[in-house]
Parts: C-alpha cells; sequence; structure tokens
C-alpha cells in the first residue's frame, strides 16, 4: 500500500520544479556533446553528397517559339527557360504534388491574406539581383502582373495567361520590398496561379522583344544561347541568392525533333535526361529494354483530348445531338488504342490518383457517357438522334476537323468510328496547324477533335479558361450563366474537401451540358540516367519543377 | 567563251528573279501566316493582338510593296531579320551554310569516289557475278529510303559500339568533322553513288563498243590505259551532268538526312522556317539554294569543255 504523499508547501515545490528544469538542461547538454559531433558529420555528408559541377545535357523536343515564358503556353518555352527565373512563390518541391496547400516562397519571403480574402501581400526578399546586375523590387512585380493582366501594354506579343487574371484589380507596392495584389473577390487559388512555372518575375527594365531572345532574370541559371532548331544553354549563376546553389555548371537543351532520333541517343548515354512527357508509354518500355539503368516516370502531361462542336451551327444547335454523340463515346477504347490503356478517363479535372480535383471512380459512375456500359449509352444516343430525325438510313453527315498532326489525327479517326453508332458519319478534315486555332476562334467548324493542356491542376485555370462565356479560349462558345456562377463559388471557396464537391458537380454538369465532352487524359515518359539526382517531378504537372536549383551530378 | 558566259550570267539573273517571284507568291498562297502560327503555340487567338503581329510585321501591306522591300534589300545585302527569332537572318542563315556544305561535299566525295570506279568495274565485268553483286547493291542504294537506312546506321551504332553518330558539337578539326559527318555523308551518298555507279556503268557500256576501243585493243594498248585514258574519259560526260544535279540536290534536299542525324543545317532550318511561315528566312534561303543550283549548272556546262576539246561554246 502506498503510503500518503505530504503535502508540498509552494515554495517547496517550484524549488523542485526548478531543479528538474536544472536536471533537464544538464541531461541535454551532456547529450548535445555527445550527438553534436555525429550532427556535425551527418551535415558535412549531406553537404558533399550534392556534388558541384557539370553540364545537364536535356533533349528537347522541338524549337520553342520564343524564350519569354509569359508570351507563349507551351511547355516547350516552359521547361527551358524556367531555370532563368523565380517566381514570387513555387509549388513545395519536395512535395508529390502541386498543390495550394503546399506552396513555399521565393522571391518573396511570407505572404499574408487580408481578412476578406481580397488583398494578398507580399515580403520581398532583400539583395536579389537580376542577371545582369540591377536588383530587384516590388517595381518588377508590379510591372510583371500589370502586363499579364492587359494592364499596361508591355508591347508582347501574345498574352496567353490574360484570363487567369481577370480577377485582379490592382497590384499596389509599399516601398521596394511590398507589394500588394488587390482582388475584386476572394481567390484562394490566386496563390496557385502565382506558384507555377508560367508566373516568372520579369525585370522592369528589360524590354519584352528582348525577353523572347535573351530572358534575363533571377533565377539559378543564366541564359547563355540559344539557336533556332539547334540548342538551348544556360549557364550557372554565381551570384544566385540561395548560396551554394545551383550544383550544376550549366544546361544544355539539344534539339532533336525525330523521336527515334532522340530515343537512341539517350540510350547510347548522350543525354543525361529527357525532355519531359515526349516518351509513349511504348517508348518508355523499349527505352528501359535497352538501357535496363534509366529511370522512367509515366505521368499526366496535362493534356487531354476533346471533343468540340460548334452549337451556333445546325443541326448542332440541337441540344439532343450534342448529347448523343458524347453518349457514343467509348472512353476506354481511346485509352486503350492510343496508349495500350495508360491514358486516364476522367472530366474537366485531371482524375485522381495524380489529379487534385477529379473525380473519384464512384462519382465518375453517376456521369452519363461515363459507366462501363458502352452500349447502353449508345443506345440512348440512338434514341436521341431518331427524336431529331435520324437514323440507319438517314445518318447525319459531317466533317471532323482537327490537326494534321499524329496525337489529333489518330483521335479524331476513332472518334469518327465511334461515332457512327448513333447514325453519324464524319469525315475527316486535316487542317494545318496555322489554320487549326485561327478556325477554332472563328468558330468556323462544325465538330472537331482537340487536345488542349492546362497549366496548373486547379479548377480555376480550368474553368475560367475553358468554359465561361466569352472566353478565348472556349472554342465550342459554351456560355451557361448559372455554371459560371457557380464557377465563382468554388473559386472563393476555402474549405478543399467543400470546394472539390462543387467542382466535381460543375464538372459533371460541363459533360452533361456537352460543353466540351473530354475523352481521354494523356500520359507521357520522362527517362533519366542514374547520374542525375535531385530530380523532383510532381505527378499532376509538367509546368512547374524546372528550376534545377537541386539537380546535381553524380558522374 | 566569254559572250557565252556573260550569256549565262545574264541568264542566270533572270532565272533568280523569276525564282524570287515564284517563292514570294507561293509563300503567300500557302495558307496562314507567322502570326497564325504564334497564336498556334498559345493555344488561342486573340484578334487585336493577332492584327498588331501583321500590321508589326509589314504583312498588311500589299504584295507589291511588300516584294519591293524585300528584293531591294536584298540587292543592298540587308536580309532582313527572323520573325521567329527576331534575330538578323544573315546571322541565321551563315552558320547553317558551312555545315550543309561539308555535309554534302562529304556525301558528293563518297559519291563520286564509290561510283565511279565501282560503274566502271561493273561495265568491264559485265554479266559476271561481280557486275551482278554491283547491280543489285546500287538498286538497293536507289531503292533504300535514305530515313529508313539512317535509322538503321544509328541503331546498329547504338547496339553494337554503344555511341550515336549524331551532330552534337560544332567539330574542331577535319579529322573531327569526318568522324562526326562521316555516317551521315556515307548514308546520304550512298543512294547518289548508286545513281553515279549505273550511269557510268551504261555509259562505258556504250563506250566500251565503239570502234576506237577496238582499234586501241588492236594496237595492243594495255586494258588498262584502254579503260581509262580512252573510255572513261568519253564516257564521263554524262556523270558529270550527274554529279551537277546530285549537287544541287544535296545542298538543298538533305532534309530527312539532317532530321535523322540531327544535323543543324539549310535544309531542316528551311522545313522549319517554312512551318513557321517565316517569309523572310525562307525566301532568302530559297534564293541562296537557287544560287547554288545555277551555278553548279554554269560549272557543270564549263568543264564539259575541259573534259571533252570537241565541246566549244559561243563558235
Amino acid at each position: 500500500m502506498d503510503r500518503p504523499r505530504a503535502k508540498q508547501s509552494p515554495a517547496r515545490a517550484a524549488c523542485d520544479h526548478l531543479k528538474q528544469i536544472g536536471r533537464a538542461v544538464a541531461r541535454l547538454a551532456i547529450a548535445g556533446t555527445l550527438t553534436l559531433p555525429f550532427l556535425a558529420v551527418s551535415t558535412a555528408t549531406i553537404a558533399h553528397a550534392q556534388k558541384q559541377g557539370g553540364v545537364l545535357r536535356v533533349t528537347h523536343r522541338d524549337n520553342p517559339p520564343s524564350a519569354s515564358i509569359h508570351e507563349e503556353a507551351t511547355i516547350s518555352t516552359d521547361m527551358p527557360f524556367m531555370a532563368v527565373f523565380n517566381n514570387l512563390v513555387v509549388f513545395d518541391p519536395n512535395s508529390k504534388q502541386d498543390r495550394l496547400d503546399q506552396i513555399v516562397p521565393e522571391l518573396a519571403t511570407e505572404w499574408q491574406w487580408s481578412a476578406d480574402g481580397r488583398d494578398l501581400t507580399f515580403k520581398l526578399r532583400d539583395g536579389v539581383k537580376w542577371h545582369d546586375g540591377k536588383p530587384f523590387t516590388s517595381a518588377d512585380v508590379k510591372c510583371t502582373w500589370d502586363i499579364v493582366s492587359g494592364k499596361v501594354d508591355g508591347k508582347m506579343r501574345k498574352n496567353p495567361r490574360k484570363p487567369w487574371f481577370i480577377n485582379l484589380r490592382e497590384i499596389t507596392t509599399n516601398g521596394d520590398r511590398e507589394v500588394t495584389f488587390h482582388l475584386k473577390d476572394p481567390q484562394p487559388s490566386f496563390l496557385a496561379m502565382l506558384a507555377g512555372g508560367f508566373s516568372p518575375v520579369y525585370p522592369c527594365h528589360v524590354p519584352a522583344a528582348q525577353m523572347r531572345t535573351h530572358p534575363i532574370g533571377t533565377g539559378p541559371f543564366k541564359f547563355a544561347e540559344f539557336r533556332q532548331n539547334e540548342s538551348i544553354k544556360l549557364v550557372r549563376n554565381p551570384d544566385y541568392w540561395k548560396p551554394g546553389k545551383p550544383y550544376l555548371d550549366g544546361i544544355e537543351y539539344t534539339i532533336i525533333p525525330n523521336r527515334a532520333t532522340m530515343v537512341l541517343a539517350l540510350e547510347a548515354g548522350k543525354f543525361d535526361l529527357s525532355f519531359t512527357g515526349e516518351l509513349t508509354p511504348e517508348l518508355v518500355k523499349d527505352a528501359q529494354a535497352q538501357a535496363p539503368q534509366l529511370q522512367c516516370v509515366v505521368q499526366p502531361s496535362n493534356t487531354q483530348g476533346n471533343l468540340v462542336v460548334n452549337r451556333d451551327k445546325p443541326p448542332f444547335d440541337d441540344a439532343r445531338i450534342r448529347k448523343a454523340m458524347a453518349l457514343a463515346i467509348d472512353r476506354k477504347a481511346f485509352s486503350d488504342i492510343l496508349s495500350h490503356g495508360v491514358d486516364q478517363i476522367g472530366g474537366a479535372m485531371l482524375p485522381p490518383p495524380e489529379g487534385l480535383w477529379g473525380w473519384s471512380p464512384e462519382f465518375r459512375e453517376t456521369v452519363p457517357g461515363y459507366s462501363a456500359d458502352v452500349e447502353h449509352s449508345r443506345a440512348e444516343g440512338r434514341k436521341l438522334m431518331q427524336e431529331a430525325g435520324y437514323g440507319p438510313d438517314k445518318p447525319l453527315q459531317i466533317k471532323v476537323s482537327t490537326r494534321n498532326i499524329a496525337l489529333y489525327r489518330d483521335a479524331a479517326v476513332i472518334l469518327i468510328d465511334h461515332l457512327k453508332s448513333v447514325y453519324i458519319q464524319g469525315e475527316l478534315e486535316p487542317l494545318d496547324s496555322s489554320v487549326w486555332y485561327a478556325r477554332l476562334a472563328r468558330k468556323d467548324y462544325t465538330v472537331g477533335m482537340n487536345v488542349q493542356g492546362t497549366g496548373i491542376d486547379d479548377p480555376d485555370v480550368m474553368f475560367f479558361e475553358n468554359y465561361t462565356c466569352g472566353s478565348e479560349r472556349n472554342y465550342t462558345g459554351y456560355c451557361n450563366r448559372d455554371v459560371e456562377a457557380m464557377f465563382h463559388r468554388q473559386s472563393m471557396m476555402t474549405d478543399i474537401d467543400a470546394r472539390r464537391k462543387l467542382v466535381w458537380e460543375i464538372d459533371k454538369t460541363l459533360q452533361e451540358d456537352g460543353a466540351r465532352p473530354v475523352i481521354y487524359h494523356e500520359k507521357g515518359g520522362t527517362c533519366w540516367w542514374p547520374q542525375v539526382k535531385g530530380l523532383k517531378l510532381a505527378v499532376n504537372s509538367i509546368y512547374n519543377r524546372w528550376r534545377f536549383e537541386d539537380v546535381w551530378l553524380d558522374r | 567563251m566569254l559572250s557565252y558566259v556573260i550569256r549565262r550570267l545574264g541568264l542566270m539573273v533572270l532565272t533568280l528573279f523569276g525564282v524570287s517571284i515564284a517563292i514570294f507568291l507561293l509563300l503567300r498562297i500557302v495558307p496562314g501566316n507567322i502570326a497564325d502560327i504564334l497564336f498556334d503555340s498559345a493555344g488561342l487567338v486573340d484578334p487585336a493582338e493577332k492584327a498588331k503581329i501583321v500590321h508589326d510585321l509589314g504583312l498588311d501591306q500589299s504584295l507589291p510593296v511588300q516584294y519591293w522591300h524585300w528584293i531591294s534589300g536584298l540587292m543592298q545585302g540587308d536580309l532582313g531579320y527572323s520573325y521567329v527569332s527576331e534575330k538578323p537572318v544573315a546571322e541565321e542563315i551563315l552558320p547553317r551554310i558551312p555545315i550543309t556544305a561539308r555535309l554534302a561535299g562529304l556525301a558528293l566525295f563518297f559519291a563520286v569516289v564509290t561510283g565511279v570506279p565501282l560503274g566502271v568495274i561493273s561495265a568491264v565485268k559485265q554479266n559476271t557475278w561481280l557486275d551482278y553483286v554491283l547491280r543489285i547493291t546500287s538498286l538497293s542504294g536507289l531503292s533504300l529510303p535514305s530515313f529508313w537506312l539512317g535509322l538503321l546506321i544509328l541503331m546498329a551504332f547504338v547496339h553494337y559500339f554503344g555511341s550515336i553518330p549524331i551532330y552534337d558539337r560544332t567539330p574542331d578539326s577535319f579529322g573531327a568533322l569526318v568522324v562526326m559527318l562521316g555516317v551521315p555523308a556515307a548514308a546520304v551518298g550512298f543512294r547518289s553513288s548508286a545513281l553515279i555507279m549505273r550511269l557510268t556503268r551504261s555509259s562505258m557500256l556504250e563506250v566500251l563498243r565503239q570502234d576506237y576501243v577496238r582499234t586501241a585493243r588492236s594496237k595492243g594498248l594495255p586494258e588498262r590505259a584502254i579503260t581509262f585514258d580512252h573510255a572513261l574519259r568519253n564516257a564521263v560526260l554524262p556523270v558529270i551532268t550527274v554529279i551537277g544535279v546530285e549537287t544541287a540536290f544535296l545542298f538543298g534536299g538533305l532534309i530527312v538526312t539532317e532530321t535523322v542525324f540531327n544535323i543543324p543545317g539549310v535544309a531542316r532550318f528551311l522545313v522549319e522556317a517554312i512551318r513557321w511561315r517565316d517569309y523572310p528566312m525562307v525566301q532568302n534561303l530559297v534564293m541562296f539554294i537557287a544560287l547554288v543550283v545555277v551555278t553548279v549548272n554554269l560549272i557543270v556546262d564549263l568543264a564539259y569543255m575541259l573534259v571533252d576539246p570537241r565541246i566549244r561554246y559561243g563558235e
């Protein structure tokens, strides 16, 4: 039986407490003394693990239209030139997914939202210099987004990200080290848009024409040379604001348009890394069979194939015909034929597990046209066509327009075959790339097979860019004010789970309305040799991880 | 002779003028322009931005005005600026010409040093097993698509040697040049070699049956002297013509070889420039290739006189 304890006086208790603290400190000191040498060794090991030097040799698929990231919407520009720049914030390079709740500072040291969620203030990093030696200030941030949002004419040839920033009302600065983005409505995803590879900070003092040919940034690598159709060379920025980084002396991209040559050159060890997403799943298998040491990933390329129907042109102004077309699509067949089943099936948003906002498999089954029972959907489609006056003896004759490149053409041929199941006879109309988007923009088409990319896995980017009334990328002219109100509602939501549920409903409505029926989400492969270390790719975007400041070579 | 050369130079100028009109108009008949292509890469078209680009590049001016701007600049050595790279056209084109010239030169060298002797051997050894082997080889050279042959060579190199003979840097010596361009030159020269060999063979067969060859043989001349001093010299005229044609082809038609072996030469660059509707680049490159073709033709015509003294121009 335990003896009852005598009640302690407060003074005695305080004394005992101090003694305990003293003992704890002493234990910590002893432990620290013992472990410090090990910690030091460990730190030293880490520091030595990353070797300095070497030039990373990367293949490039084609000639980038220019070196100016803000003027382009292609990975051909984004991947090689992202390392020249910095953003205010970036998606955490250590996270597997690019996501809103995993964003870390870059040129900003911290940020803060106002209580009403309409003002986003960034404190900027001190001592950062542009590659030409001029200091980086808040004026650079302001002028970059004044130009990108279209408030100021920055002499850019094109401004593809203007729709991302329609909610941006104004940018103000407070001295050289603070900048505030004032929004019309609360928009948590605004931060994600600033964190993507397409949102670098540009220098105010360098004209747009020079940024297209000789970009100046604050990033870990300086632009050295861009030889058209030949190569792009970057060299280490010795004055980079992150001490000790980057590890590489430089990066050299060699433009190899011929895919067979590129794969052979990679297998032969002529290059360390392949252009992102450029290898088909079959080529990845082949490359790894020829060179088993190659490390490869097959991941979503943020591109999706979709059916575009001009809803203003009869008879496609009849919703029954548009719905019948959507019901005719066998998405699994597309995936099987085009990629041996690797391409994913989903709505507008990238499906899980890679995508953050796509439908769950259970929810997908509830969306018309997505059921595994394709024959049932097609029977429904045939019924709709018969109601519209078409049938086996009187099929609807259409032209299916598409870009005359394999990626588009192959999918269009499968689409034509599927449309036959609902009494639609299609004829392929391959169009030169130079006229494809012009025709889409003029709505000078009836039915088309389109492939489109999205910079960030975020509903705001997807919905506002492609489905709002009057948007330049809204090729089908879909306009539903009720749905648009839902776009705005989800955009203002801070609870991610609640927002995701609303996004699923919006996506379902878009597919039911036949706004732009999504057929498949493409996947592509990227391979590198084991000597490439520190390369961390995101599973849900190919656009945001090309700073290369943590990459090193272990030759 | 001098009057002939002057007349030919005049014709060259006329030909180049015709080419300049043709390429200028053809480019504008093709649908789309640089503004369309620039927006193609961005996946959208903003009509206001597009109109601005068209205006800034002077593409909204009338065709005669556009032509005059180009041709008057060309006369003064100003080739204009590339629409894509926004650099002077000369700065873009000039580094590529030596690359293609070296590749074409090596390919032609390979074609001639293999094609002519093998053609002679094939003719002299007519209907023997050696003749059959050479004829089958030459037929293969004409039949095999060069992209297929090129890829096959690359695959073989990767498999057996673990390396790949593609152009990855500017060669700093003649040896490095031969190493880097030797394989692609052989791949592309194989076709030309086959053509030259077949022509040499048929031409030699005809000459070897001539009376003067029989006479030379009856006089007891050695067979080697008959073949090379008497027969080949008379048989080589059509071969020179073909060599001229092949030279012109090799300068502008190496697109497949340049693509497969990733050589940043004129032909690949020209095709890319056409894709981008980079008018200044395409127009000036085509004019350059046309200049090479007409010059080579003139040289071939003049070479006839050296080979065959019976030929005299302007008399």
